[in-house]
């Protein structure tokens, strides 16, 4: 598993896509990621449908409410992943809302996690402080690696906190909003993406938010690792007649 | 026991800030200059003044002689429905838009369900000239027009939120969205003691006015000031918080705290939260929420949109926890029944909401010189076309 991550940030331009899992129906999760796969993509973040999305726009939210409707649980997603995993060797990123987990409960969640073959944990809403004082050596335990959120407004001192804590990737949030938002990269955000390669973090980082075409995949590279898609992806599936073209002729745009 | 908030944000176990890296700047910034600011002596002299002479408190602290008579005990209504804009909703509104323009902000946002939060928003953003924007559900705008037009008649900007239920909970999820994407003059006036710390604990000391209000009233008709028990309706909690703040510590106080059973706890159509509602996270905040097995928020239903909400603030999750709080619940009936018996006794119609307080009266065992308080948080105006609805029906 460590390899699997490490490996992987070999590579430069690395494109991670998102993808709710159980949408647009409840088995595709398998399908689109082993499609993702064969198209090249390096990662897969798999998002935990929630009920509540504070950090996510319209685009995620409703693929959630879909996906809650045609039955998605936490243990159908264990169960997907578990499916994928025999094929699929890419970084597995299971993103999720921490109430999921708190209801799962942390440690079976986690040790469920470790099991069916995931790399890295985003949870938008499981504080730093927190994480780090009751919940980082359950982490370790099961050997996954936590992802970690920046914003704009995050000051330089949280940043280093943040990156070191952030064992996979240092989520790098573009700009002043929630997911699939604008399609162009703002002034701001290029001098603030300078800022963030000019601390020299070791941590690998991800740009993500805003990120939807090859332009801003492109602009996103040149100051990370990569980037991740989400809203952009789940648009495109949105009104898929077939998602193996779709899936393709989406990922053979972007890289 | 403590029943204040601790350093970090919680009330025992209960509250802290579960909340994306997004919001963690304005979070921070609001919680590293909140106390300095409403401490200051200013900030107290202009509050109490706009409190006094634009709000109109002190609200009577009302001997309810008929109903004394018919409980047998003797029993006090705090007239929080005779404020401004007819509910104890303004004390809060008042208080923090005065906190948002000390930190220099322009640009003021709220949730409201069924639109008394928006209401108290609206006006205090005209009465300072701030732009004023209020995420409402979809649903909620169609079921509250009255609401809707006051709101826009004040110069504020209703926004529909389409998400997920289109209720007020899905206007807390746009409200806090519009506070990611607009970090630097944008101040969201919560309008409950729910959200993440530092909001709570604001909110509960704007609406401990209240309580404050009721230790000296309470003196100078009954010789002492504190009651034997408080009754409040609690949806997210912000009035129960501040009929119950000043005698948190004084354990000869019992705190009721009356939930929206609506029709009935094992009904799927309910609000009751502490009852069939188990420990989670809901709009940052660590407390009890509705929720399935999976996490995920269910809906709530009541009669009173503003006991609508499926989970309550942390400082009455930890009140309930600790047993220091009794919680009770009311069906939409029995609040419907307690509506008209004030309004037949006391004649005073009061708010869906307050009837809740009301109809637990009938629940608790009284003794004949117990001293009750009763909040009645709003008045029922806002209410009238349900009432029209079951008089017609007994027809």
């Amino acid at each position: 598993m460590e390899n699997r991550i490490q490996n992987t940030f070999q590579k430069k331009r690395i494109l991670n896509i998102y993808l709710t899992a159980g949408y647009p129906k409840l088995a595709d999760t398998v399908t689109i990621v082993q499609e993702l796969v064969k198209n090249g993509v390096d990662m897969v973040e798999i998002g935990m449908p929630f009920s509540d999305p504070l950090a996510d726009g319209p685009t995620i939210q409703n693929s959630s409410e879909i996906a809650i409707k045609n039955g998605i649980t936490l243990d159908l997603i264990f169960e997907q992943i578990q499916e994928i995993r025999k094929t699929v060797e890419i970084p597995i990123i299971l993103m999720g809302y921490f109430n999921q987990l708190l209801q799962f409960g942390i440690e079976q969640f986690l040790e469920k996690a470790a099991q069916v073959g995931v790399d890295s944990l985003i949870i938008p809403d499981l504080p730093i402080d927190i994480y780090q004082e009751e919940y980082k050596s359950l982490v370790e335990k099961y050997g996954l690696k936590m992802s970690f959120l920046i914003t704009p407004q995050t000051s330089e001192e949280r940043i280093h906190l943040i990156a070191k804590e952030s064992r996979a990737f240092l989520y790098v949030v573009s700009s002043y909003a929630i997911t699939g938002g604008k399609s162009e990269i703002e002034d701001y955000q290029t001098q603030y993406f300078e800022r963030i390669k000019s601390l020299n973090i070791e941590t690998p980082k991800l740009i993500g938010f805003g990120i939807s075409n090859k332009e801003t995949f492109e602009t996103a590279c040149q100051y990370a690792e990569g980037a991740i898609i989400g809203s952009a992806f789940i648009k495109a599936l949105e009104n898929s007649p077939n998602l193996k073209e779709t899936i393709k002729e989406f990922v053979r745009n972007i890289k | 026991m403590n029943y204040t908030v601790d350093k970090k944000g919680f009330y025992g176990e209960f509250g802290g800030a579960f909340i994306p890296e997004m919001l963690h700047h304005n979070v921070e910034e609001l919680k590293s200059c909140y106390l300095d600011i409403i401490e200051s002596d200013e900030f107290k002299k202009e509050f109490k003044q706009l409190l006094k002479d634009y709000v109109g408190r002190p609200t009577p602290l009302y001997f309810a002689k008929r109903l004394s008579e018919k409980y047998g005990a003797n029993i006090y209504l705090k007239r929080e429905d005779l404020n401004h804009t007819g509910a104890h909703k303004v004390n809060n509104t008042v208080g923090q838009i005065l906190l948002a323009k000390k930190m220099g902000k322009t640009r003021i946002i709220a949730e409201t369900g069924a639109g008394q939060h928006g209401v108290a928003t609206a006006t205090v953003c005209a009465l300072m000239n701030m732009p004023c924007i209020v995420y409402m559900g979809e649903i909620d705008i169609q079921r509250q027009a009255p609401n809707v037009a006051r709101m826009q008649m004040l110069g504020a900007e209703v926004k529909a939120a389409i998400s997920g239920s289109k209720t007020l909970k899905d206007a807390t999820n746009e409200a806090i969205r519009d506070w990611i994407a607009n970090p630097e003059d944008t101040y969201y006036l919560i309008g409950s003691v729910v959200g993440p710390h530092p909001y709570p604990d604001m909110v509960a000391r704007f609406q401990s006015i209240i309580s404050e209000e009721m230790q000296y009233q309470l003196e100078e008709q009954t010789g002492k000031n504190y009651p034997d028990k408080v009754i409040a309706c609690v949806g997210g909690g912000s009035n129960a918080a501040g009929a119950f703040y000043h005698f948190l510590d004084n354990e000869k106080v019992e705190l009721i705290a009356v939930e929206a059973d609506g029709l009935g706890i094992n009904t799927g159509k309910t609000a009751a939260t502490t009852q069939i509602g188990s420990e989670g996270i809901i709009h940052g905040s660590k407390t009890y929420l509705m929720q399935n097995s999976e996490g995920q928020i269910t809906e709530p239903h009541s009669i009173s949109a503003g006991l609508d909400y499926p989970g309550i603030g942390p400082l009455h999750a930890h009140l309930f926890k600790s047993k220091r709080g009794t919680f009770l619940g009311a069906t939409d009936q029995e609040a419907l029944n307690a509506a008209f018996e004030l309004t037949k006794l006391e004649g005073i119609i009061p708010a869906l909401e307050s009837a809740h307080a009301m109809a637990a009266l009938n629940k608790i065992k009284l003794k004949n010189d117990e001293c009750v308080v009763v909040n009645l948080s709003g008045r029922g105006d806002k209410d009238m076309e349900t009432y029209m609805r079951v008089m017609n029906n007994g027809k």
